[in-house]
Parts: structure tokens; C-alpha cells; sequence
């Protein structure tokens, strides 16, 4: 039984291995094959694992081997399977697989299909390692490797100068984040002296209303541990200030985007937070910390996607949003509804990616929207599944996202603090604008007068099976993920379907709330967002010059929202420029002018200047050297005489 | 110990080569084939040595393993005296397992003068293993000397255009340093009465010097063991070196060389001057600290390949010395887990520049550009020393940068912090560089026809790709090593074996 538990982490690396190294040998179409055979068979796995461990209630934990052991920090490879780890490995081998499915289509005609099949299964593992780790280290090592596919699948396309900055500006801007986590680890193992989950947790309780010295002052001690960890959450899952390498990482392949903002990536921080809520429940300083960083998160991107146009930068902006929801809902202890919402979100991101993707393969690689247009008859099939995803996003009712996102916005509403009706009157704002934008994306794609020129046009063709299918798949679960999730109980007051792997203290419990709040409260998200759904109608099909006006009329907010609210000129000027300023002077003053030219360099040219200097005393000239043995003669003479006296 | 000196027979197998390669006389191309054959077998010999003494290395125990001694003066008393812990052991590892590569990757290259480089680097085998070994003060010093020679010589003659003013900077630096430590020999000589290492320690330990006298010996050996590291701000003369020697010359260099300063601090500072230690502690750290983020900024700006990983070479110096000067477990541990993995990594690195620098003769960034297209196995391999040397978990980098974290966040909670930021700039440079030279269009004339590794090429790299997987997931193969002698060093260094005492720093 362990070998199957094992297989359901490891067989996606099996496939990437095979096809990373023996992909040339076996040829584009076997490797192919052989990857997604290998994720189908985790995601085989993944489903007895699912139903034994979080139906059946048998966790268990399987320790493979020792990884680092240096003193008290003793850390092995271990897999760690409760009902949070079987939820996870199942949402993300199951979206992963279609995803590698739909990718023998999309990329067929690219020349570098084993490279791009071993880094998308690499990636599978690396998340199901993140989320199977059974200490901060491994979550670490998973946590890294995700960075690291990301960089190598946002860069998959390498002539490319956009994909290359934008892979590195993913992994470094993770590593910032990262330097949070990192430094939390450390301060974990500094308190609790150990980095597995369990003898954390068990401790935990007995550190609230400590306090800690860090950098010269006290804090106490769980909330600097939590917001630690926070910073690297933020950066993972591209929460406000560090969430600029997201839309960015839109320069890889379509596929992969739906891999990184549905399945492997994006949501880890998600995960992260929630795994650790036994020790964030301790620190509600900084639980309010991420419910307003998530609301605001929210809030920010989604205007932020209202003039983007990009098809895929929309998805993009929209992803960080909905992450935005999953932090808010963290952040008033209702940990289950952000899984449940990371759930549902994970099916239709996927499919509105993966629609869009099969647009762009449609209009031969065209992305932007102003050029697009008309398309609805021609791709129908796309067209539909758009649709679901559409809805399922902006929440309408019965399908996923409206049972997800109502029950995280009635959390916020319920938990009746000043960080909850914040979250809660932002979240209804983001309601509507989530709306607005989804069909904006709709209405500038498929409706209207085709923009694009007649060539492009005469090309447009549904995609093939293997992509429609995978888009057919990811529909049915947008539309039922989130009804078969209220039904196994996953938000249900108490968490008993979590059996013990998510901690909510009692006096926390906004789930239990969440079930009484007034009428008002459960109908107005729906309100909005069917508010948000008839504004992008008027706007762009009955009055199609509307948008241009309310543009020129607004022109800075429109600038200010265009330009991202400014963010990567700000980070540009604040530290890129200048840390390369600060290299080049550091080598040409510090090292070449300073230590070389005082050291080495500086003693070189004195002994050069001495030896000149002395060299100069050797005129040649006989009654020269006679004066000086005169002199030294005299000299000696008087020293002795004065000696002697 | 053990019967039969295998020790011994690991120092003096690499010269008795190179005396071998002395005497091959006939045709230049004759002598040539043959110095390099010899060079190998004799390289590879000492390496299978070696991996006996790790396999017959008794794990438990913290004393000197595989000793020999042999009275060499009376007066002084002076001895050869040779002999492992859990420290020195995988640096001798280290020099024999890189020896070969060294060899083999010069294979083509060096076409003038073979024998004479191939004897330099024997004979340099020879006083890396010996200078790890070296029981006796004297005997340590007189290793750490000879090295310095067939160094120079590598670097002066078989080196780049700019080849004389690095040598005379590699030479200024190090005998200023090494002056100085043998100042600190004589003055422990005439203070104690023996230059005996282990015997040094142990009356140091029952009868410690005089606080004063522990401070200036210890600035005396640090003079020292900085340049070798090299510490900032004394590390200007490592860039240079790099650049002008031949691609072997930097992997031992980097690989070996620079291990010198940690191993002189782990051997001599910390268990024999503990009081000093202690004392110079926030010095080390200030500089450390300095020079993870001022080397990591100066590598943003750097056009050449080889100072760019110069550069990062000193960066990560700062973590060994930050980690070995924490005076706890995971620091040290971690410290000895930089060493070995930059060892490796670093030496990689400088064989990767190379292998291109061999096929187009430029070290320049800007030369290059787009390689992938025509060398897919190059930017692979390429690609795993990256990410090691970035300290991406699962390769070796990661599991020492993070251990020496650990330590230093319980040593000092600011330097931990600041140290981290290594960890954002090290991808910053790495990739940079990694990415002007490998990806992007194949633009430029001179590349177009550019040859991917060959076999030989590739049976180089194998071996360090695969170790530093290894290090990088089994760590537990070295750590099980270095376990007992660094916790018996942390006794000696009057560190505290177990975490700092958290209850004392939590308040309610």
C-alpha cells in the first residue's frame, strides 16, 4: 500500500527523468505519451489516496530516508498524507494530467516537445512534493523546485528576450519572498528546535504571549514566526508587492500558465498557510495581516484587469484576485473555504486558460484582445466552455465558484471584525469587478466585428480533440466542483471532514458563523457580479464607444490602472538600477581604486618609487661617494665621542 | 592505526608520478602522450587510495585516524607526522577527486610543455593532500609553501596575457600571510614547546595562553587564513588569479586553494586560541557579512565569466566563514557542507567557462550568446552547476548555505538576516550570466558552428554532477563523518553543543 502512496508523488518525476534524458532517443510522440502516462498513474494513485485517507480517515506517514541530520536539526524525506495533502494531491494531479493532455495538442508543432513534457511533469512533482512534505524543509524543497520549473517553463521559449526577463524576474522575485520563509524556518528551529509539523504544532500553544529578540527588538514570538512565513506565501502566490512576476510568467506557453495559476504553483502559498494553521491560529496580529493583504490584493489586481488587454493578462490579473480571496478567508480563520475556493478555482482557471489557449492557437498566436473579435461562431465549442468558466469565476449560482467565493465573503462578513468587513466590502466590490472584466474578455473575443485581418481570419479552426476534450473535462468540474465539495462537507462548521489536519481555535470558528449571516449578505455577491455582467454588455455591445470615453474622461486612473499602478517602474528605479549601480562602483572604486590601489597595487608603486629614489643616490661620480664616507666618517666620530661622555 | 600506511601512500603517490613523468625521455610527442597518461593513472591511483581511507574511517571517534609519525629533527623536535579527522578527511577526498578531473580536462589543451605541467600538478596533489594531513606545524607550513609554487608556476606559465602581475599578486598576498603565520608558529614554539598539532592542542586545552597573547597569534594566523579564504577586503588578488590561469590552474584553485583559510581556522583559531576566537568574533562576522553582499553586487557588474564566479566564489566564503565562527553544530557543520559543495560546484563552474573559453578563446560574456542551440549537453550540465551554486534544495549548495542559516540565526539573529540576502543575489548574477551566454538567438558568426561536448568532456563532468546530487540528497553520507570531531571541536572552541539556551531568550 506505501509503494502506491509513493507512486502517487513520485511517478510524475519517473516521466520526467525519461523524457528529460531519453527524449530525443525515444522521439517527440513516445515521450509525450510516457509523461502523461506517468501523471495519469499519480493521478490513479491520487484518487485511492484520496478516498482512503480523506473519506476512509486512515492518514498515514511514510518516511523514506534521512536527508540532513546536524545536531538538533534533524530532518528526513517524508511523506506525510492526511486529508489536506489528499485534497491537494488530488486537485493537482488531476488538473495537471488534463493539462499535459491538452499539451500533446497545443504544442505539437513546437520543436522541443520532450524538454517541455520533462519540465511540466517536474513541476507535477515538485508541487506534490510541496504539499506531501511532512516538514518545513521538504515544503521547502518543494517550494523551490516549483520556483525553479517556473523559471524553466516561463523561459521554455529561450530566443525570446520578454520570456527570458520574465523567467528571471519569477525566480528572483520568488526569492524574495523566500528569503521570509527561509528566515522563518530559521526562527522555527530556533524556538521550537525542530522543523517537523508534528513537534511544532504540539508546541505551539506553549509559546503564545512569548516574545523573541529579533534584530534588537522584542516581538512576540508566533506573530514574527507567521508573518515570516507570510512574506514567502506573498511572493508565491503573487500577493500585493511581490505579485509582479504573475503576469509576466504569461510569455510561457498557455499550458503552462494553467499549470502555474491553477495547479502547481500560485497556490502554494495558499496551501502553505493553511498546513500551518496551527500556528498562525496563535497569531492573530498576524492573521489580520493576511486578510488585509489578501483583501486588498484582491481588490488592487482585478482593476488592474479591467484595461489590460491581453487575453492571457486578464486570467493572469484575475488569478491573483482569486488568490487575494483565499488570503482573506485565511485571514478570518476560515482555512477550509480557502481550500475549498483553491479547489474550484483550480478547474476553471485551468479551463479559461486553456480556452484561451485554444483562442490563441485559433488566431495563430495572437493574444491581444483589441485584435480578436467575432470568433463565436467559428469555435463554439471554446466559445461555451469560455462561458462556464466565465460564470464559475464571477460566482454565479450553482456553478463552483459561487458556492466557494459565497462562503468565504459570508466568513469575512460573519467573523464581525474591523479586517473581516474590510475584506468582506472589498471582496463585494472585487465581485463586480470580476464580473466586468470576465466579460469584457468575452465580448472583445468572440463578439462584434472580427478585428483581425482576413488571413488570420480564414485560419480560425476549432482545435483538435486532444484539447477539446481536456476543456469539456475542466468544464464539468467548474461547473460541479464546488456542489461535490459542500457535499463531502468541506466547509462544514467544525472542519470534521479535515479530521484534525486544519486547526481552528474555537473562538475562531467564522465557518459556524458563516451559516446565520442575514439573507443580504448571501444574495449580494450574486447581485453584484450579474451587475458586473450587464455593465460589460452596455459597455461593449451596445455602446462600444463607452469604454473610450469613460478612457479619455478618467485618463489618469485609465493611465494609473494601464501601467499596473506602477509598480514595476517603482521596483526598477528602487532596486534593480541601483543594485547594478552600486556593483559597478563597488568594483571600479571599491576594489580597483581603494583595496588594490592602497594594497598591492599601492605597495608595488612605493617599492618601485623607493628603489627609483635609491637609485638616484648612484650618481657615478668619485667625489660624490667621497663626501658620503666623509659625512658618515664625522658622524660616527661624534657618536662615539658623545657616547664615551 | 592500521597496519599498512595508507596515508603516507596517498601523499607520496602523486610525486613519485611526477618523478616518473620526469624521467620519460624520446619524441616530444612521445614524452607529451605519455606525461598525460601517467598523470592520470597516477591521479586516479591516489584517488582509489583515498576512498579506502574513507571507507576504513571509524565514524565514532574524534582522534587523529591513519597516523604515522617518524621523528624527523631532535632540536626543535620536529616530526612527519600525518594523520585524518572527520574535517580533514573529505578535504584530502576533495584535492584526489579533483586531481584527475584536472587532469583530464587539460587533456587537449595544454600543448606546451606537457610534462613540465603535468609534474606541477602532481607534485601540487601532493602538498594539497599533505597540507590537510599534517599533523606537525612545521610540516602543515612547509606543504602550505610548496603548494604555492607549482600554483605560481601554473598560473605564470601556462596562463593568460595578463599572467605576470596575478602571479605577483597571488605570490604578494599569500607570503605576507604566510609570514606572518610563521611568526605565530614560532612564537607557539617558544610559548608552549612543541609543534606538535594534536599534542598543541591538547596542553592548549589544559593551560590556555594568556588572553593578550591568544588575540595577536590570532590576528597573525587570520592574516593568513583571510587572504587564502580569501575574506574581504582581502580578496582582490582571487580575480585576478582566476582569469589569467589555465582552466585546471582555477579548478584547484577554487576547488582546493581557497578551502586553506576554513580548514587553517577549523585546525588552528578555533580549538587552540578559543578565547581570542571568541573575542575577533564580530569582526569575522562584519566582514562575512560584507562580503556576501558587496562581492554579489560587484559580480552583477562583472563582463568576464571567470571574475563573475571569482566573485561569487568570495560570497560564499562568507557563509563558510560566518557558519565555522557561530561556534554551534549546524554553523560548522554547515560551514564544512560549503566547503565541500563549493569545492566541487566552483570547480565545475570554471570548467564550464572552459569548455567554451577552449573552443572560442574568449572569456568575455558578450562573446557569446544562444549556445543552446548547438550545445543542448553543455547547457545542461551548465545549468545543474547553476542552480547548485545558487543553493537550490536537492543539490549540494543548499543543504551547507542553509545549515551555516541555522547557525547564525542562533548566533546572531542580524547577521543571519543579512546574510540572506546572498540568497537573492546569487540567482541575480547566475542566471544573468547564464542566460546572455546560453539562451537567445545564435547570432554571432564565430558560433555557428560551435562543437557540443565530446566524450571526454562529458565523462569530466559526470562524476561532478553526480556528487553534487548526492550531497544535495544524501547528505547524510558526509555529515555521518564530520559529526564526532566537530562536536569535539565545539568543546574545545568553548562553544555551546547544543542550541543557545532558547528558554533564556523567550520572555513572557
Amino acid at each position: 500500500m506505501d509503494a502506491l502512496y509513493v507512486a502517487a508523488i513520485f511517478s510524475p518525476l519517473v516521466g520526467a527523468l525519461i523524457a528529460g534524458f531519453f527524449g530525443r532517443l525515444l522521439g517527440d510522440r513516445a515521450a509525450a505519451v510516457i509523461v502523461c502516462v506517468s501523471v495519469g498513474l499519480a493521478m490513479l494513485a491520487a484518487f485511492v489516496v484520496f478516498y482512503d485517507v480523506a473519506l476512509m480517515g486512515r492518514p498515514r506517514g511514510i518516511e523514506l530516508f534521512t536527508w540532513i541530520d546536524s545536531g538538533a536539526f534533524e530532518v528526513s524525506w517524508k511523506l506525510r498524507f492526511d486529508t489536506l495533502t489528499a485534497v491537494m494531491v488530488f486537485v493537482v494531479t488531476t488538473v495537471s494530467f488534463v493539462i499535459h493532455v491538452y499539451s500533446i495538442g497545443y504544442m505539437a508543432h513546437d520543436p522541443h516537445i520532450p524538454r517541455f513534457f520533462a519540465y511540466l511533469s517536474l513541476f507535477t512533482f515538485s508541487m506534490l512534493m510541496l504539499v506531501s512534505a511532512d516538514n518545513l524543509l521538504q515544503l521547502y524543497f518543494g517550494w523551490e523546485g516549483v520556483g525553479l520549473c517556473s523559471y524553466l517553463l516561463i523561459g521554455f521559449w529561450y530566443t525570446r528576450p520578454a520570456a527570458n526577463a520574465a523567467a528571471i524576474k519569477a525566480f528572483i522575485v520568488n526569492r524574495v519572498g523566500d528569503i521570509g520563509f527561509a528566515i522563518g524556518i530559521l526562527a522555527i528551529f530556533f524556538t521550537f528546535d525542530a522543523v517537523t509539523f508534528d513537534a511544532v504544532f504540539a508546541a505551539a500553544p506553549n509559546y503564545v504571549d512569548t516574545t523573541i529578540e529579533f534584530l534588537g527588538t522584542r516581538i512576540d514570538t508566533l506573530t514574527l514566526i507567521c508573518l515570516l512565513l507570510f512574506i514567502g506565501a506573498m511572493g508565491k502566490s503573487a500577493q500585493l508587492g511581490l505579485h509582479t512576476w504573475l503576469p509576466d510568467a504569461m510569455e510561457g506557453p498557455t499550458p503552462v500558465s494553467a499549470l502555474i495559476h491553477a495547479a502547481t504553483m500560485v497556490t502554494a502559498g495558499v496551501f502553505m498557510v493553511v498546513r500551518l494553521s496551527p500556528l498562525f491560529e496563535y497569531a492573530p496580529t498576524a492573521l489580520a495581516v493576511v486578510a488585509v493583504i489578501g483583501a486588498s490584493t484582491a481588490f488592487m489586481t482585478a482593476t488592474i484587469a479591467l484595461c489590460q488587454t491581453d487575453i492571457k493578462r486578464v486570467i493572469a490579473y484575475s488569478t491573483c484576485s482569486q488568490l487575494g480571496y483565499m488570503f482573506f478567508a485565511i485571514g478570518v480563520s476560515a482555512y477550509s473555504a480557502a481550500i475549498f475556493h483553491l479547489m474550484t478555482h483550480a478547474f476553471f482557471k485551468a479551463l479559461l486558460f486553456l480556452g484561451a489557449g485554444s483562442v490563441i492557437h485559433a488566431m495563430s498566436a495572437e493574444q491581444d484582445m483589441r485584435k480578436m473579435g467575432g470568433l463565436w461562431k467559428l469555435i463554439p465549442l471554446t466559445y461555451g466552455v469560455m462561458w462556464v468558466g466565465s460564470l464559475a469565476l464571477a460566482g454565479m449560482p450553482f456553478f463552483a465558484g459561487y458556492f466557494s467565493k459565497d462562503i468565504i465573503l459570508e466568513s469575512a462578513f460573519a467573523a464581525q471584525t474591523g479586517v473581516g468587513n474590510y475584506a468582506f466590502g472589498l471582496g463585494i466590490a472585487t465581485a463586480i469587478l470580476t464580473a466586468f472584466y470576465s466579460w469584457r474578455l468575452i465580448l472583445m473575443t468572440f463578439h462584434g466585428a472580427p478585428r483581425a485581418d482576413e488571413k488570420v481570419m480564414a485560419h480560425v479552426h476549432e482545435s483538435p480533440k486532444v484539447m477539446t476534450i481536456p476543456l469539456v473535462f475542466l468544464a464539468l468540474g467548474s461547473v460541479f466542483a464546488g456542489y461535490i465539495g459542500l457535499r463531502i462537507g468541506m466547509v462544514d462548521a467544525g472542519g470534521a471532514f479535515w479530521r484534525g489536519s486544519i486547526f481552528v481555535l474555537a473562538e475562531h470558528d467564522a465557518l459556524a458563523a458563516a451559516h446565520d449571516v442575514p439573507g443580504w449578505v448571501v444574495s449580494m455577491p450574486t447581485v453584484f457580479a450579474v451587475a458586473g455582467i450587464l455593465l460589460a454588455f452596455v459597455m461593449y455591445m451596445l455602446a462600444p464607444d463607452l469604454p473610450r470615453l469613460v478612457a479619455a474622461r478618467l485618463r489618469p486612473v485609465y493611465l494609473f490602472l494601464l501601467h499596473k499602478w506602477y509598480f514595476d517602474e517603482l521596483y526598477d528605479a528602487m532596486f534593480v538600477r541601483p543594485a547594478n549601480l552600486l556593483g559597478r562602483g563597488l568594483w571600479r572604486s571599491g576594489d580597483g581604486a581603494l583595496i588594490d590601489g592602497v594594497g598591492p597595487d599601492g605597495v608595488a608603486a612605493a617599492a618601485l618609487d623607493l628603489a627609483r629614489w635609491a637609485t638616484r643616490l648612484q650618481t657615478g661620480y668619485l667625489y660624490h661617494y667621497a663626501f658620503a664616507m666623509l659625512i658618515g666618517v664625522a658622524a660616527m666620530v661624534t657618536w662615539y665621542l658623545l657616547a664615551a661622555a | 592505526m592500521s597496519e599498512f600506511p595508507v596515508l603516507s601512500l596517498t601523499i607520496v603517490l602523486p610525486l613519485v608520478g611526477a618523478g616518473f613523468i620526469f624521467f620519460i625521455r624520446g619524441e616530444p610527442a612521445f614524452v607529451e602522450r605519455n606525461a598525460r597518461w601517467v598523470a592520470l593513472w597516477y591521479s586516479l591511483a591516489t584517488f582509489a587510495l583515498s576512498l579506502v581511507l574513507w571507507v576504513l574511517f571509524d565514524t565514532s571517534t574524534a582522534a587523529f585516524q591513519f597516523v604515522d609519525k617518524t621523528a624527523w629533527m631532535t632540536n626543535p623536535n620536529i616530526a612527519y607526522h600525518v594523520g585524518v579527522d572527520g574535517i580533514s578527511l573529505f578535504f584530502v577526498l576533495l584535492t584526489t577527486f579533483l586531481t584527475p578531473l584536472c587532469v583530464l580536462a587539460s587533456w587537449r589543451v595544454i600543448t606546451s610543455r606537457v610534462k613540465e605541467y603535468m609534474i606541477s600538478f602532481l607534485v601540487l596533489e601532493t602538498a594539497m593532500i599533505g597540507v590537510f594531513s599534517a599533523l606537525d606545524f612545521v610540516l602543515f607550513y612547509l606543504f602550505l609553501e610548496a603548494m604555492l609554487i607549482p600554483m605560481f608556476l601554473i598560473i605564470g606559465v601556462w596562463g593568460g596575457t595578463n599572467r605576470e602581475y596575478a602571479a605577483f599578486k597571488f605570490f604578494l598576498y599569500t607570503l605576507l600571510g604566510s609570514v606572518l603565520l610563521l611568526l605565530a608558529i614560532l612564537a607557539l614554539y617558544l610559548e608552549v614547546g612543541t609543534t606538535d598539532i594534536p599534542d598543541l592542542m591538547e596542553r592548549l586545552q589544559r593551560h590556555p595562553l594568556p588572553e593578550g597573547m591568544q588575540r595577536w597569534l590570532w590576528l597573525a594566523m587570520f592574516a593568513s587564513f583571510a587572504v587564502k579564504m580569501p575574506m574581504w577586503p582581502f580578496h582582490t588578488w582571487l580575480p585576478d588569479a582566476h582569469v589569467e590561469a589555465p582552466t585546471a590552474g582555477s579548478m584547484l584553485l577554487a576547488g582546493v586553494l581557497l578551502k586553506l583559510g576554513g580548514y587553517g581556522f577549523l585546525r588552528f583559531s578555533l580549538p587552540m586560541l578559543p578565547d581570542a576566537t571568541a573575542f575577533f568574533t564580530p569582526l569575522i562576522f562584519t566582514l562575512s557579512v560584507v562580503a556576501i553582499i558587496y562581492t554579489s553586487l560587484v559580480a552583477l557588474a562583472q563582463e568576464d565569466m571567470k571574475k563573475l564566479i571569482a566573485y561569487s566564489s568570495v560570497a560564499h566564503m562568507g557563509f563558510v566563514t560566518i557558519g565555522i565562527f557561530t561556534l554551534n553544530t549546524q554553523g560548522i557543520e554547515g560551514a564544512m557542507m560549503v566547503m565541500l559543495s563549493h569545492g566541487v560546484v566552483s570547480a565545475a563552474l570554471f570548467l564550464c567557462v572552459g569548455v567554451i573559453y577552449d573552443r572560442c578563446h574568449s572569456r568575455l560574456i558578450g562573446h557569446y550568446g544562444g549556445l543552446v542551440h548547438r550545445m543542448p549537453v553543455y547547457a545542461f550540465v551548465f545549468m545543474v552547476f547553476t542552480l547548485a551554486s545558487v543553493a537550490l534544495p536537492g543539490t549540494s549548495g543548499f543543504v551547507g548555505e542553509f545549515l551555516s542559516l541555522v547557525g547564525a540565526y542562533q548566533a546572531n539573529t542580524l547577521v543571519a538576516v543579512l546574510a540572506t540576502a546572498g540568497v537573492v543575489l546569487a540567482p541575480a548574477y547566475m542566471l544573468w550570466l547564464y542566460r546572455r551566454v546560453i539562451f537567445g538567438n545564435l547570432t554571432k558568426e564565430h558560433l555557428k558552428d560551435i562543437l557540443d561536448m565530446d566524450a571526454r568532456e562529458i565523462a569530466v563532468f559526470a562524476p561532478m554532477v553526480a556528487v553534487v546530487m548526492l550531497m544535495g540528497i544524501y547528505p547524510e553520507l558526509f555529515l555521518a563523518v564530520i559529526r564526532v570531531t566537530v562536536e569535539n571541536l565545539i568543546v574545545q572552541a568553548g562553544g555551546a553543543l547544543d542550541a543557545a539556551p532558547v528558554t533564556a531568550m523567550l520572555q513572557r
